[in-house]
Formats: C-alpha cells, sequence, structure tokens
C-alpha cells in the first residue's frame, strides 16, 4: 500500500534532523535540550503508528516466488551510476522493529532527564540520530542503503558509550567499534559482489540471483560474519559485556533492544532469500552455537558479579533463540522429505517475537539497573542486598521483569521462546531439550540476581537510605511493564501483524537456488 | 592555443601577481592573498568553460598538449584545493611571518605545474609540469628558513625527489629509445606495433616510470620522504602538498600508464598492486604508532595512496574512474584535515600532536564535530563521502576478478579505522590539556571555509551522482 504522506522518509528524517537541531542548541540549555528532545522522539512514536494501523497484514495474495510484498514504499534514483536508489519498505517484520524502536527511544529520553548532566544536548542528539539510522536499517530495501544506515549507526554509538560512559567506557566503545566494523565491511564485499551480478543493489533482484554453491558459501560466511557479530552469537559475542557494563544507561537499553535485532533482522533480509542452500548446509553450525549461547553463555551469567554485565550475557543467551529459532527452518524444510512449514512458521514467528520482547524486557532491566545505578552508583551485587525494603515499587517491576526474562508464561519472554523450542522439538528432540534448558539457566542467573539484590536484610547503610522511583521513573518502567504484560497475555496483534511476511520467508526456503 | 587558455591566463596573471607582489609593503599583503584566490578562481572558470565549448578530447601544440574531460576535472579540484589552502593558510602565515607573496606564488606556479602534467600528451610535458610542480613545492617546504625542522625536511624532498625525477627521466629516454618518439599518442601506437620487438628497453622505461610516479604518489616502497617533508614543513604547505600534487600525480599516472603504455598494462599493473598492499599494509600499521597528527596523516595518506592505486590496476575505464573520484575524494578531506591543524595552532604553538585535540568538544563543539566528519570520512565510514570512495574502488577490484585483494585492501581499512578512531576518542572522549576555549581565528572567510570543507564531505557523501557521473564522463564510462 502506498500513501502519499512518505511515512518511512519522515520516521528517518524526522529524529536525525531533530537530533542535529539539538546539536546547534548548545550544552548550556539542559532543559530545553529534554523537552525538545522528548517532543521530537514523541513525535516520531505518533508517526510510527500509522505504520501498524496501516498495514495491510492479509497478504493472502502470496505469489510463490522470491519477490517481497513490502508497503509504504517509496522509490528514488539515487546514484545512477552505479543503480544504487533511495527504496525504502517495509514489511510485518520491519514494522514490529521500527515500532520497538520508536518506543524505546521515547523511553531512554525519559531515563535519561536526571542521569546526565554534562552535554545533555548532544547525548540526546545522539540518540535521535541513531534512532532515525535504526529505522532506516529496518526499512531500506536497497542493499547499498541498507549497509549506510548499518555502518552509520556505529558512529553516534561510538560517542554515547565513549564520552558518558562508565570507567573504561575508551577500551569498551573502541572494541565495540572495530569488532562490528570488521564483522560488516565483509559483508559490503559480499554485497558488491552481488550487485555486480544482479546489476542493482535491490535486495529482492539479489534473493532472485541464481548462485552456485560455491558462491552461495562465500556470501553466506560474508553475511554471517556480520550479523554474528551484531547479534552476538557466541564466540563473536566479547564485544557485548564491555560496551553494555560501560555504557550509560540509555546506551545498554537502545543496544540491547534495538542494535541486537539488527543482525537477526539481517539473517532474515539476507542469509535466508539470497543463500538459501548454503545456509541450509549450514544450518546445523548456527543451531549449534546458538545452543552453545544459550546453555554455555547462561551458565556465564551466572557467575556475574556485575548487574549489567550479567544482564549482558543473559542478552546473549536470549539472542541464541533468536537465531535457533531463524535458522531451525532450514533443517525442517529442506531436509526432510516432508516439510513442516507450521514448525518452520513456528520457528521464525517465534524468533520475531523473541526479538521484540527481549528487546522489551532487557531494556527495561538496563532500566531497572539504571535506577538504582543513579542512586548508589554502584553495579557490584555484593554492595546491594534488600532493596525491597526501602524500594518497594522498585522491586515489584523488577521482579516482574525478571520474571519474564526467564520466560514465565503470562510474560513476553515465554511466547517466544516456546514457539521456538516447540519448532525445534519437529527438527530433532535433542535440540529443544538443550533449548529448554534455558528455563532452569535463565531462571537460576535471574532469580539468584533478584535475591541477591532485592530480597533478604538490608545489606548496608546505602541500602538504607535509597529512596523508591519517583513518578518519571515509575512512567519509564510502566510503559516497559504494559509491553512485557500484553505481549505476553496477548500477543496476537504482533503475530497477526508479522503473519505474512514470516509466512513468505518460509515459503521461500522451498525453492533451491543453486 | 585557445585550447591552453587557463594555463596562458594563470602564467600571465602570476607573473603579473610577482611583479605587484614585489611593491606592496606587508600590511597590503591581504591584497595578494585575494589576488591569488582571484586569479585561481578566474583560471578554474576558464577550465569549465573550456569545457563547455569544447568537449571533445583536443591536442594543442603539435600533440603536447592534451584538452580532455579528465583533465578538466583534475584541473578544477587541484584549483579549487588549492583556493581552499590559501583561504586556511593566512593567518597561520602571519602568525609565524611567513605572510609573503612567496608562498601564494609558488603554490600558484606548483598549481599551474599540476595542470600541465594533467594536460601533457608529450613525455617532455610531463616533465616539464612535473618540475614545475615538484620544483615549487620544494621551495615551499622550505619556507620557512628559521626552522631546522622544515629545512631538513626541504633538503630531503629535494634529494630525493631529484633522484626520482632523474630515474623518471631516465625511463623517458629509454622508451624514447625504443620508440622514437616522445609523444605519449604515439608511444602508445608504436608499442601496439612493434609486437615485442624492443620489448626489454621498454620493460626497463616502464620500471623507471613506475618508480618516478611511485615517489611522487609516495606508494610504498618510495613513501619515506611523506612523513618527513610533511611533519617538517609548515602546515600550510603540507596542506597543499597534501591534495594537489596527489591529484596531479593521479593524471602523470594516467597519461604514462595509461596513454603512452597501455599496451604493456599487464606489467605496469602487476607492479602497481604489489606497491598498493606495501602502501596499504606500509601506511596503515606505522600510522598507529605515531603520536604526531601530520605525521600519522601522512603515513595514512600512503594507505589512501594503496587504495587508490588497486584502482588504476584493473586498466578498466570504471577503474580509473573510480580512481579519480578517490583521489578528488582524498584531496578534499586532506585539505580539511589540515585545515584543522591551522585551526587549532596558536602563535608560537603547533596544534602537530593528537594530544593536542584533546577535549576539543568541551572548547569548541562545531569544529569537533568538523574533524569527526572529517575523520569518519578518511576512516571510509558511510555515509561520509570518504566511504563511497572505496566503495568504488572496491567494486572495480571485484568486477576484475581479484576477491583477494578486495578483501586485503578491507581488513587493512579496518587497522585504518582504528587510527582515525583514536583522533575522535581524543576530542570527545578525553579531557583538554587546556580548557580554555578555543582562541577562534578572526579570520571568518576561514572558518567558512573549513566548516564548508567538512560539511561538504557529508553532503557529497548523501549525494555524489553528480560527480561520479563527470569522473565517468571523463573515461567514457558506459553504465
Amino acid at each position: 500500500m502506498m500513501t502519499s504522506w512518505p511515512l518511512l522518509s519522515s520516521l528517518i528524517w524526522l529524529p536525525i534532523l531533530g537530533g542535529s537541531l539539538l546539536l546547534l542548541i548548545g550544552a548550556d540549555r539542559p532543559k530545553l535540550s529534554r523537552w525538545l528532545a522528548l517532543g521530537v522522539a514523541f513525535a516520531t512514536l505518533l508517526v510510527s503508528i500509522p505504520l501498524y494501523s496501516h498495514y495491510a497484514s492479509d497478504v493472502s495474495v502470496l505469489p510463490y516466488n522470491m519477490r517481497s510484498i513490502m508497503q509504504f514504499t517509496e522509490m528514488h534514483v539515487w546514484i545512477a551510476a552505479i543503480h544504487a536508489n533511495y527504496h525504502l519498505g517495509a514489511d510485518g517484520i520491519s514494522v514490529a522493529l521500527i515500532v520497538l524502536t520508536t518506543f524505546t527511544t521515547v523511553l531512554v529520553i525519559i531515563g535519561a532527564w536526571q542521569a546526565i548532566e554534562k552535554n545533555v544536548n548532544q547525548y540526546l542528539a545522539a540518540f535521535l540520530v541513531l534512532e532515525g539510522l535504526m529505522i532506516g536499517v529496518f526499512a531500506a530495501m536497497d542493499a547499498l542503503l541498507f549497509y549506510i544506515f548499518f555502518e552509520a549507526m556505529l558512529i553516534p554509538m561510538f560517542i554515547i558509550i565513549g564520552v558518558w560512559g562508565g570507567p573504561r567506557r575508551v577500551y569498551a566503545t573502541i572494541k565495540f567499534f572495530l569488532y562490528t566494523f570488521f564483522g560488516s565491511i565483509f559483508m559490503l564485499v559480499g554485497l558488491i559482489y552481488l550487485y555486480l551480478h544482479a546489476g542493482s543493489w535491490e535486495i529482492s533482484s539479489f534473493a532472485q540471483l541464481s548462485l552456485s554453491e560455491r558462491e552461495q558459501t562465500w556470501l553466506f560466511f560474508a553475511f554471517l560474519i556480520a550479523f554474528a557479530v551484531k547479534v552476538p552469537m557466541w564466540p563473536v559475542h566479547t564485544w557485548l559485556p564491555d560496551a553494555h557494563v560501560e555504557a550509560p544507561t540509555g546506551g545498554s537499553v537502545i543496544l540491547a533492544a534495538i542494535m541486537l535485532k539488527i543482525g537477526g533482522y539481517g539473517f532474515l533480509r539476507f542469509s535466508l532469500p539470497i543463500t538459501p542452500d548454503a545456509s541450509e548446509s549450514y544450518a546445523m553450525l548456527i543451531v549449534v552455537l546458538s545452543l552453545i549461547a544459550i546453555v554455555y553463555v547462561g551458565f556465564v551469567a551466572l557467575v556475574q558479579q556485575d548487574m549489567k554485565k550479567l544482564i549482558a550475557y543473559s542478552s546473549v543467551a536470549h539472542m541464541g533463540f533468536v537465531t535457533l529459532g531463524i535458522f531451525l527452518p532450514l533443517l525442517l524444510m529442506r531436509n526432510s522429505a516432508t516439510p513442516n512449514s507450521l514448525a518452520a512458521y513456528l520457528g521464525v514467528q517465534g524468533a520475531m517475537v523473541q526479538m521484540i520482547s527481549h528487546g522489551l524486557v532487557s531494556g527495561a532491566m538496563f532500566s531497572c539497573v539504571g535506577v538504582i545505578y543513579d542512586r548508589m552508583h554502584t553495579r557490584m551485587i555484593k554492595d546491594y542486598g534488600g532493596v525491597a525494603n526501602t524500594m518497594p515499587w522498585f522491586a515489584a517491576f523488577m521482579v516482574f521483569f525478571s520474571m519474564a526474562n526467564c520466560g514465565l508464561p503470562g510474560t513476553s519472554g515465554f511466547v517466544g521462546e516456546f514457539m521456538v523450542i516447540l519448532s525445534s522439538f519437529a527438527a530433532k528432540p535433542w535440540i529443544a531439550m538443550l533449548a529448554a534448558l534455558t528455563l532452569i539457566i535463565g531462571a537460576a542467573y535471574t532469580l539468584w540476581l533478584v535475591k541477591r539484590v532485592l530480597f533478604g536484610e538490608i545489606a548496608n547503610d546505602h541500602v538504607a537510605k535509597l529512596h523508591d522511583i519517583n513518578p518519571r521513573e515509575a512512567l519509564m518502567l510502566s510503559a516497559f511493564a504494559i509491553g512485557v504484560l500484553l505481549l505476553g497475555v496477548w500477543p496476537a496483534p504482533l503475530t497477526e501483524l508479522m503473519d505474512g511476511s514470516v509466512k513468505q520467508i518460509v515459503d521461500a526456503l522451498t525453492l533451491a537456488k543453486a | 592555443m585557445q585550447l591552453m587558455l587557463p594555463e596562458v591566463y594563470l602564467l600571465g596573471a602570476l607573473c603579473v601577481l610577482l611583479l605587484l607582489d614585489a611593491f606592496l609593503t606587508q600590511e597590503r599583503r591581504g591584497i595578494t592573498h585575494w589576488l591569488s584566490i582571484g586569479i585561481l578562481l578566474v583560471t578554474g572558470v576558464l577550465v569549465l568553460m573550456g569545457q563547455d565549448i569544447r568537449p571533445d578530447a583536443l591536442t594543442a601544440f603539435n600533440g603536447m598538449y592534451i584538452h580532455d574531460s579528465m583533465a578538466a576535472v583534475l584541473k578544477v579540484f587541484i584549483l579549487g584545493v588549492t583556493i581552499a589552502v590559501f583561504l586556511f593558510s593566512r593567518e597561520y602565515l602571519v602568525a609565524r611571518k611567513l605572510f609573503n607573496g612567496e608562498f601564494y606564488t609558488l603554490c600558484s606556479f606548483a598549481a599551474l605545474g599540476a595542470m600541465l602534467l594533467v594536460s601533457a600528451g608529450n613525455l617532455v610535458m610531463v616533465y616539464l609540469g612535473l618540475e614545475l610542480l615538484t620544483l615549487s613545492s620544494y621551495a615551499l617546504v622550505g619556507l620557512n628558513r628559521d626552522s631546522g625542522l622544515s629545512s631538513e625536511a626541504a633538503i630531503k624532498y629535494f634529494v630525493l625527489g631529484a633522484l626520482a625525477s632523474g630515474l623518471l627521466l631516465y625511463g623517458m629516454s629509454m622508451i624514447y629509445g625504443a620508440t622514437g618518439t616522445l609523444d605519449l599518442g604515439k608511444i602508445h601506437q608504436a608499442i601496439a606495433d612493434s609486437n615485442g620487438a624492443g620489448h626489454v628497453l621498454l620493460s626497463f622505461g616502464l620500471v623507471f616510470l613506475v618508480v618516478g610516479i611511485a615517489f611522487k604518489f609516495g606508494a610504498a616502497p618510495f613513501h619515506m620522504w611523506l612523513p618527513d617533508v610533511y611533519q617538517g614543513a609548515p602546515t600550510a604547505v603540507t596542506a597543499f602538498i597534501g591534495s594537489a600534487p596527489k591529484l596531479a600525480a593521479f593524471g602523470m599516472a594516467y597519461r604514462l600508464l595509461e596513454g603512452a603504455m597501455g599496451n604493456m598494462g599487464p606489467h605496469w599493473q602487476q607492479m602497481l598492486s604489489v606497491l598498493a598492499v606495501a602502501s596499504l599494509a606500509v601506511g596503515n600499521i606505522a600510522a598507529i604508532a605515531q603520536t604526531n597528527l601530520k605525521r600519522m596523516l601522512a603515513y595514512s595518506t600512503i594507505s589512501h595512496i594503496g587504495f587508490l592505486l588497486l584502482g588504476l590496476i584493473n586498466g578498466t575505464p570504471a577503474g580509473y574512474s573510480a580512481a579519480m573520484f578517490y583521489v578528488i575524494s582524498y584531496s578534499v578531506m586532506a585539505t580539511a584535515a589540515f585545515g584543522m591543524i591551522m585551526l587549532l595552532a596558536r602563535p608560537g604553538f603547533e596544534a602537530e600532536e593528537i594530544d593536542d585535540f584533546k577535549g576539543l568538544n568541551q572548547r569548541n563543539p562545531w569544529f569537533a564535530l568538523m574533524m569527526l566528519l572529517t575523520m569518519a570520512s578518511l576512516a571510509g565510514i558511510p555515509p561520509l563521502f570518504g566511504f563511497f570512495a572505496k566503495l568504488l574502488v572496491l567494486k572495480s577490484v571485484i568486477d576484475a576478478g581479484s576477491l583477494w585483494l578486495a578483501i586485503v585492501a578491507i581488513v587493512f581499512a579496518i587497522v585504518g579505522a582504528y587510527y582515525y578512531l583514536r583522533v575522535i576518542k581524543v576530542m570527545y572522549f578525553d579531557t583538554p590539556l587546556d580548557a580554555t576555549p578555543l582562541r577562534m581565528p578572526h579570520d571568518f572567510s576561514f572558518r567558512l571555509a573549513l566548516s564548508l570543507n567538512a560539511v561538504a564531505l557529508l553532503a557529497v557523501g548523501l549525494y555524489w551522482g553528480p560527480l561520479i557521473d563527470w569522473c565517468n564522463r571523463a573515461f567514457h564510462v558506459v553504465v
């Protein structure tokens, strides 16, 4: 459906221009900066609502070919010399991720109201520009445009972590930048190769290319390097704990909630449609890596002493479900004589729901940590104990989000994990059994964290003097909580939104390319 | 003769300027500044008009001067970069008592030499343009007579440059001996007709030619002069020799290697690919260890030249177009970077060390942002100009089938990202050594020009279609 108003362009450029405007205000007017930033972010959220409401998810006229049915498309010739176009479009999964982005950015700006005192306008400008670039990643239908947004995101995040972060922020941010830059530049070579063969940068034209097994393997690994670092998958996840720990609260929230999802989105958009045969050959590799992330990294989370590091490792474990869910359909649809499309559908749908849910839950958990860090200025678990005595409301929120992190039914964390486990059972039961270990391990590290921090005796004087959350923080945490609860109890709006796109991705897997 | 109007005009105007400057008092030296900018502007307009009126490739003076699109593009940017350097340098030179007419006239003569070089149709013309460019540059590097560092840099540049020019001439003489003609087009024809006769002599000549070109570019292993000259010369001069001669060197490389020795393509392409990889390696790795920003930029220049040479090794029009796009983007970025160094400099204090940029964001957020754009563009981060230049070169390399070369290039690009990030890190994450607000140059045109230069890196990055179309037309690339 083409609307007369360029919805996607406005979603991308409104925050970017708003952020640039903020830069001109100057660092000596924090109040104006905060309200202006909030206004721009809220306006972007409002603009993203028509994206959801006008999305026609009934794509029942789905032809059995590789062409993607994208809506809200915008197409302008950009650089004719290399056939690169400014081509935007959104399907169900893009819309879901874009709405998640706009929602989270508003909450991040609310969260940063009192925490950031230095160069407020630059901090908020960086987040707004980052928001626009992330929406651009989800909306881009031209591979060069996708790559540009993908890479351009690194600079604002680099600045955010490096200027407002913790003691080891410089190490963390340079590691983050070089690691992700390293991954994505191999993808660039792959994309250039595809462009030279397809004659255009359209992702759909890449999907229609007929590629040999060898070409597909190289391309698969090029994409894998880029997206595996982004997700992050074990063993290229080591940048994440450092980046999360050292980033300011808002930076961690955006990093966990949105930027990690870009890796999963990339797998769905690039690896699966363009290199299905190679993806099939190496699907088991990805499944094994995902399981290692789920189980092993879960154990690593268990022994952490820093709260943010614990939640960071838990993020890696949860993202393991995402990659698992994305690559299971390849085992289900192509290896067997009777392709189990329902299980494949559950796998991808589960991965997507897990993405949205994890965005909300980990965003919320990092915000919680931010709330108590603002008061105590320490993230070490040993400095806490019995916080629930002095901050009951906060404790309520934190317990709720922890339950969601464990995957308690009724919260959004359960929906995605359950779907993926069902799908993995249909593929190979041992995968399901290993994946289901997350229910135990996840509960272990999360509940232990909650117990040590919130429950028990008040540990020291600092905890005794804590005051509970103020209305602003309550607003932010409630917004996350409503999202988590809603999605957990009634995931239908989300699953129906993404239904058509997921079906199309799964159907496309039945076709071989070599 | 009419074809040469821009050069003739420039020569005449410079002679008048030289005379005029001799009679000006120091207080009136600003006249030289603005007059030289005006002269270069008029020359640029003449180049564009000439291109407009006569878009085809034509020759003058019995084939010695070639008037074509490629020359026009390069000339426009040579002149543009020189004007930018003039705008950036004034206050810097005044503070160091170097504000004299010689700087302007020498730079302009160097620009004239560069223009002749890119339009050369004859071996002698190549040498003429080259020598005019380099002799002016030698004098410019040594402009600060009282500085031992500058004088040392000038001597190094002169000796090594003279050696390289000598080798170039030697190569030219061998080629003349083998083909019997000095005209580039006729040499091309003669090699095609020779069918392998005189091959040894031609190969030797080619080797010396490549050595001369590599020296001019600053490609490893002929790069040793670059860091010392860049660091030793006054920053205003570094800004000039970091940008305009690279454009000229590209033109020279194209004229000599493709124009004359086109049929020996596989030979020089192989040589250039070795030089390219060596430059990428040496430039990127050595730059990591540098604490002096000018020296770091010098080594990074070497790495950029490596990338540029990758565009030349394919021998396809798309490759040359990508390489020209790259050299144009590089010259604009380099001017901005050195301009920023001049911005921070104060009388008696050079802002050459990376540490001098510490905490620039706190002292002056706008120019910290400008430096961020410049560094990110040099690193090749989208959506800035530098990224697209790298994209086009990578495209032409992959198109030619050298996938491994592309991977080597990008691995070194990642290594390269580190030292540019370090400058950004220092500006934004560190506390300043001196927390006073930045003493802004009074010169508004300087600040405006520098801001425009850096913002252009973003603007052109977002919309570079016209520029690549212009480059493509110059090489008749069919899209």
